[in-house]
């Protein structure tokens, strides 16, 4: 935790960098520097310039003005494979593999060692791999295929590929957005390996903890403006938040107290072969009940199953005291659940959609009504909806007519709630609702669904993130592997009663 | 990142307003080229000539737009006119031929559509498939033989005009379902539907959207549209055959891109559709005038297809070119 030495030069720097996008300046006069063997942390709410950096660093956007310099020397990026011979990598939150081919071939692409006779040489393929993989401390077969690895093996792949092609500096952007906890450890871990071998790690994350856990110094970022750069000892969360927000934040997690009313969600006996078994829960109006656990445990599982985007083998689920049919979202729909879905951009929202025409698509019935004109639908009370919706959930956007994907997450993640709460539920289930949404959102949307309880929703809560778990719920259920393995009432519940029962380690039964 | 292109929108129009203008322009040159082309009787032929296409190319866009194809549509109406030809054979009466010939149409897209949807098949292959297949029951219907000698007031009726117009009837049919379509697609929430699967399937399965039930019923009036237009195909040409409309699918898809629909789904407007089948129409009328072959007539098509889905591409890169040359934003 020293100051970096001040006798080498940064391995790599930006230097009063300046970039505009049209009449948007993403970066102004920003001077960033990465030292060796540092792990340095980058922070800023969406929109504040992280990624713009990240893209400059990668040859993929060049300074308007300003410099990057590689070991002090200033270089020009014509692309991002003139970044790569400077030694630089990017680890994406979600690595691009060839699922097909093996996971030494997905190191080794393009530059497969070969053997005399000019073939691909796959022992020594597989022992190079071996070998980086034991570097990295990783226990990984480089004869697999990439198909069906975790996101956290993927990632480590991406880290090998990335030595192997002697990077010096890995830029990791939100790595550790989808992984578990012990996930998360392991790429601390191999960071760490990373750093005490002299390279430079820049690591983005929004999850502050992690920041302090991880890296020496954090560059805070406003409104692509740097805010400051130092060490990170001494520094507190609030410290952090108020340098990224530019003001106090409210509470992040917001919670009101309620009184549970009728029981809005029964799930009993629920069994989805080869994914959940055997669970039983209710959820009551006025309640946000968080469903806890590890990733595959089966959570994402059972709110897929009770939404009716899956079948389940046996079991049933009642909403409001009506049974509903396996397998049929239009019959949850109509009963009265909405599911916020864990992948936004694959199962949240049509990306090349509209806005408004997201928000509407889970309101054609009552779109039709509107028009008064047969099948036809209301565009009006579409776009009027849209608008009251936008500003309830202060949506940052410029048409409401513009394709969804121009939106930042947080504000996606907006309008995926707004399509579901126009709905009108009575059981609002949402999966991962903070995944990757910055701070300021992050406790906007604990704000609504807290509100949004008070009005005697009944929210059911998957959530990785174990304070927002502990902030948000009036109850915890836990999976592990499958089964229901605690419920744990809002007093009892610590990071240690919900981490024993998430990892099947037995645990006093809270009282 | 998906690249998301704001002014998608406008682009789309951009592109049927280019087709329509491209129509004008061809018919302004074949006019001035031809003296036979803007008479009314040969504009009555020419449209006449692609009733089939028009028919079919309908609930293809609606395909298209939704993410799936049917390539056994021309199959279907070999079928459908084969049976046309036996069952009249035996003596039945026209008014009971085209019932059942219609529900065969409907039955053969049902199990297009069961295929796509019940076993999750792609519908390219599945459509392969039963293109050799119905085309093959064609031909154990009625082998190479040929039915004709169908009764003038029924063969009239494909090949006449409205009185006082140059719009044959089947033309005037295809104009009303055109209009009965557009609404559909554009203003119902079964178009809108259309759109988010062909976008994005799992999202609009997740919004609620019963996907699967819309693919079947679409391959359904696929086929029965095929069936129908089979019947006229055997009344116009007064002609039974198994092999008639041999490669009509491939006409009717190159009309439905060419009109500005993405074969990776998601986006198109069907007046765009209209104006490319026109516009495809015209074409081949303007060079069977000009006594050109054939083979050069596909030529023209095919060129003019790949044309079509290069020119929105071409268009694309530049753009993101000069973008990146000012300097915009990549979408965040």
């Amino acid at each position: 935790m020293s100051a970096p030495p001040k006798s080498a030069p940064p391995t790599l720097a930006l230097v009063n960098v300046s970039k505009a996008f049209g009449a948007v300046r993403a970066l102004q006069d920003v001077t960033l520097e990465l030292h060796p063997g540092e792990a340095h942390a980058l922070a800023g709410e969406n929109g504040a310039g992280k990624s713009t950096i990240v893209k400059t660093f990668a040859g993929v956007h060049r300074p308007d003005s300003g410099e990057v310099r590689v070991d002090g020397e200033p270089v020009v990026f014509a692309g991002p494979a003139d970044a790569q011979r400077a030694g630089v990598a990017v680890i994406y939150q979600e690595p691009t593999l060839f699922p097909d081919l093996s996971v030494a071939e997905n190191i080794f692409m393009g530059r497969q060692p070969r053997t005399g006779l000019g073939r691909i040489d796959r022992r020594a393929m597989h022992a190079a791999t071996a070998e980086l993989f034991t570097r990295l401390g990783v226990d990984l077969d480089p004869r697999r295929p990439a198909r069906g690895l975790s996101i956290a093996d993927q990632q480590v792949v991406e880290i090998a590929k990335a030595i192997s092609r002697d990077a010096r500096v890995l830029i990791m952007d939100e790595p550790t957005a989808a992984l578990t906890g012990q996930e998360v450890a392991r790429l601390f871990t191999v960071t760490r390996t990373l750093c005490e071998q002299g390279r430079a790690v820049l690591f983005i994350s929004h999850r502050l903890e992690e920041i302090f856990a991880l890296c020496r110094r954090v560059t805070t970022l406003r409104d692509g403006a740097l805010v400051a750069t130092e060490d990170v000892a001494g520094l507190t969360d609030d410290d952090l938040v108020r340098r990224m927000v530019g003001r106090d934040l409210d509470a992040l997690y917001p919670k009101q107290d309620v009184t549970p009313g009728e029981v809005a969600l029964k799930v009993s006996r629920l069994t989805r072969e080869g994914a959940f078994t055997d669970v039983s829960f209710e959820v009551r109006r006025g309640e946000i009940v968080a469903l806890a656990g590890l990733v595959g445990a089966g959570r994402s599982e059972v709110a897929r199953a009770v939404f009716g985007v899956d079948r389940w083998d046996a079991g049933t689920v009642e909403v409001d005291g009506r049974t509903l049919p396996p397998g049929s979202p239009t019959a949850a729909m109509a009963a009265g659940i909405a599911l916020v879905p864990e992948d936004r951009r694959q199962q949240g929202l049509v990306m090349d959609m509209s806005i408004e025409r997201n928000m509407g698509l889970t309101q054609l019935r009552s779109l039709r009504r509107a028009s008064r004109r047969g099948p036809l639908l209301s565009r009006r009370v579409e776009r009027d909806r849209a608008a009251d919706w936008a500003v309830r959930l202060q949506l940052k956007y410029a048409r409401l007519s513009d394709a969804v994907g121009v939106l930042s997450g947080g504000n996606q993640q907006k309008v995926v709630l707004a399509k579901w709460l126009a709905t009108e539920p009575a059981v609002l289930i949402v999966d991962e609702p903070t995944r990757g949404i910055d701070v300021g959102t992050k406790a906007e949307v604990h704000r609504l669904l807290s509100e949004l309880a008070a009005r005697d929703l009944a929210v059911l809560m998957i959530s990785s993130d174990l304070p927002e778990v502990l902030g948000m719920a009036d109850r915890v259920l836990v999976m592990h592997e499958g089964r229901l393995t605690a419920d744990i009432a809002r007093a009892d519940a610590t990071e240690e009663t919900v981490m024993a029962a998430a990892t099947g380690r037995p645990a006093e039964r809270a009282a | 990142m998906a690249r998301v292109d704001i002014r998608g929108a406008g682009a789309l129009l951009r592109w049927e307003t280019a087709v329509t203008a491209l129509l004008v322009i061809v018919f302004a040159g074949g006019a001035g080229l031809s003296p036979d082309f803007a008479d009314s009787g040969n504009l009555s032929f020419a449209l006449g000539d692609l009733s089939e296409t028009a028919l079919i190319a309908l609930p293809m866009t609606l395909l298209v737009v939704c993410g799936q194809v049917d390539l056994s549509v021309a199959s279907i109406l070999g079928l459908c006119s084969a049976l046309t030809g036996e069952f009249w054979n035996n003596g039945w009466a026209i008014e009971s031929i085209v019932p059942v010939v219609l529900v065969v149409g409907l039955v053969c897209g049902l199990v297009n559509g069961l295929l796509v949807t019940k076993l999750g098949l792609p519908s390219l292959a599945v459509t392969i498939g039963t293109m050799t297949l119905y085309r093959g029951l064609a031909y154990v219907v009625l082998g190479t033989e040929a039915v004709a000698e169908f009764p003038e007031r029924y063969t009239d009726l494909a090949t006449s005009s409205i009185p006082g117009t140059f719009i044959p009837y089947p033309i005037a049919l295809f104009a009303v379902l055109a209009v009965v379509t557009a609404v559909v697609l554009h203003a119902t929430g079964v178009g809108r539907s259309l759109f988010a699967i062909g976008a994005q399937e799992e999202a609009a399965y997740f919004a609620g959207v019963r996907v699967k039930r819309i693919k079947l019923v679409l391959f359904a009036v696929s086929g029965l549209v095929a069936g129908f237009a089979g019947i006229v195909y055997t009344l116009r040409y007064g002609s039974a055959r198994a092999d008639n409309g041999l490669g009509l699918e491939l006409t009717v898809i190159a009309a439905v891109l060419l009109g500005g629909v993405d074969f990776d789904g998601g986006k198109g407007t069907l007046g765009g559709v209209v104006a490319a089948v026109l516009l495809i129409g015209l074409l081949r009328n303007l060079l069977m005038l000009d006594d050109v072959s054939t083979e050069v007539q596909s030529i023209v098509t095919g060129v003019l297809l790949i044309v079509s889905v290069l020119t929105p591409r071409l268009i694309a890169v530049a753009r993101t070119a000069r973008d990146r040359r000012r300097g915009r934003p990549a979408p965040v």
